[in-house]
């Protein structure tokens, strides 16, 4: 029997669909930790990128830095991570927070250096606050740019949140972990296949929210 | 220009191929190996008139520096022995010995049983010893076995072993909720939890999965108290360095994995033997530990040199 077929029986084996060890509780693990992360993220990087994008300010220190921060090892910074503060479940927060940064920061400036600047200018005229043109122009023609940078981050973080199984946590990396320890190879196949289900899935979800928030053109 | 460097990339690639053969060849002498000594060629002393033996190594530095060791006593005797370290996983160095490329390696009993009989059950050392001698192949035999072993143990902190007055794993039972770190497979392993359930009656444990076998972040779970236990190979220098109890296990929970000279039948002779076994009478779990932490020091010694420094410092050589 190939590794494929005895994967598929793996999945289909209600035993493994049930209880602490089974993929309903794993799937909710992970998908608390990669939620965890990107609002963790969210909040540092969208406001920091909206401002460069508004102001101009720092953005060859904001490219140069998150080019930085996306060539770092994720398990690397783990590991360091847990030398720092020992196991739990602030070390593999802090390696995927500092994994989904580039992205959404990128999202964020980017999309506000895509809104025209004569629409800009235009709201000035006008008599907008500068709060007012970030918040009813900026921000909305931005939308789909860094709804695109969270898209990017949520889908990074997923296929990655496996490394805190490395350290003992749950989530759908024990499969993969667990099932390299013993050579159970059907194991590591069944998780592979169910994270990649999951990071489809909520890639699907983004793209129809995309597609609302945007503007109608 | 392109085309000019595939082609140096190819030649490097074939010359890397071609050395790599060469070393296969048991005339060659020695990568990393003192070569003092190995100068007189004369054939076979000791009356076999075999081709001199050279000692393999798996690719992990305590193999290599048991190697050198078992080489440089050798031509402390004036066997015109020889080193070919760094063969790699077991599938390897196996086939070299069969093939005749390599003569002598430095084994662990357990681990060579399991080899070549998968589903061993014996953990005692004279049962492992019985049962692998009973499992060689025919070309193939083991001498006298060392004291020492590198296996997995179950390690605690000086202060919580102070606490619980904790000097085996069986002392382990009263406590209740104990929790314990170590590479996922020890959830499974006939010598993880179920077996501290089965064999010692411990029950209740708390597991954590830290897959670094035993490394940094399985000592700093330990040290910073996260949990109570962690197995953690017996030869690593940190349970040295951070003074950490070393649980002994008298009912052979975790099999035996004496370190063992196994050697070609067509290279084994009185000399060898008398030698090997002064060997391995010297060397103990605390030797190993000691020349791993030699090995790891700050200034790197190559695995030649702390293995001459072993051998005059127990005067073997």
């Amino acid at each position: 029997m190939s590794v494929f077929s005895q994967a598929m029986s793996w999945l289909s084996d209600g035993a493994h669909w049930q209880g602490d060890d089974g993929f309903p509780h794993r799937i909710a693990q992970h998908v608390g930790y990669t939620a965890l992360t990107v609002a963790i993220a969210t909040a540092i990087a969208v406001p920091l990128g909206l401002w460069i994008g508004h102001t101009g300010r720092l953005r060859g220190l904001a490219v140069a830095v998150t080019g930085a921060l996306r060539a770092l090892p994720t398990l690397g910074l783990l590991t360091l991570m847990v030398l720092w503060r020992g196991i739990g479940l602030t070390p593999p927060t802090i390696a995927l927070v500092v994994l989904a940064i580039p992205p959404l920061l990128a999202g964020a400036y980017a999309g506000l250096e895509s809104v025209d600047r004569a629409t800009v200018d235009a709201a000035r005229a006008i008599g907008m606050t500068e709060w007012q043109v970030l918040g009813r122009v900026e921000i909305p023609l931005a939308m789909p740019l860094i709804l695109g940078g969270i898209r990017s981050a949520v889908l990074q973080v997923v296929a990655t949140a496996t490394i805190a199984a490395y350290i003992g946590l749950g989530g759908l990396g024990r499969y993969l972990i667990d099932g390299l320890a013993v050579r159970d190879y059907p194991q590591m196949l069944a998780g592979s296949l169910v994270i990649v289900v999951l990071a489809l899935v909520l890639d699907g979800c983004f793209a129809v929210l995309q597609r609302v928030l945007s503007p109608q053109r | 220009m392109k085309v000019a460097r595939l082609a140096a990339t190819v030649a490097a690639a074939g010359l890397a191929l071609t050395l790599a053969a060469c070393g296969g060849n048991p005339t060659n002498t020695a990568s990393g190996s003192d070569t003092s000594g190995a100068s007189a060629s004369s054939s076979g002393s000791g009356g076999s008139g075999s081709t001199a033996p050279v000692v393999g190594s798996a690719s992990f530095p305590e193999s290599e520096v048991l190697a050198e060791i078992y080489a440089q006593a050798l031509q402390a005797k004036g066997i015109d022995a020889s080193t070919h370290l760094d063969i790699g996983q077991r599938e390897a160095y196996i086939g070299a010995l069969k093939d005749g490329s390599i003569s002598l390696f430095p084994e662990y009993t357990g681990n060579l049983l399991t080899y070549f009989q998968p589903n061993a059950t014996q953990t005692a050392p004279d049962d492992v010893l019985t049962a692998l001698k009973a499992a060689l192949p025919d070309t193939l035999t083991v001498l006298t076995p060392a004291a020492a072993e590198d296996k997995d143990s179950y390690n605690v902190t000086a202060d919580f072993a102070a606490k619980h007055h904790l000097t085996s794993i069986a002392d382990l039972k009263g406590i209740s909720g104990l929790s314990l770190a170590g590479n996922p497979e020890l959830k499974t392993r006939s010598y993880g939890v179920p077996g501290l359930q089965k064999v010692y009656g411990i029950s209740g444990i708390k597991f954590t999965a830290i897959s670094d076998s035993g490394g940094p972040a399985t000592l700093k779970a330990l040290t910073s108290g996260k949990v109570d236990v962690a197995d953690i190979y017996s030869t690593t220098p940190s349970i040295t360095q951070n003074h950490l109890v070393t649980l002994t296990d008298p009912q052979h929970l975790i099999a035996a994995q004496n370190v063992i000279p196994l050697i070609r039948k067509d290279h084994d002779n009185a000399t060898v033997d008398q030698t090997l076994d002064a060997v391995s009478a010297k060397l103990t779990t605390q030797s190993l530990l000691d020349l791993n932490a030699k090995l790891n020091g700050p200034s790197t010694p190559k695995a030649s040199d702390v293995a001459a420094q072993w051998l005059k410092d127990n005067g073997l050589a």
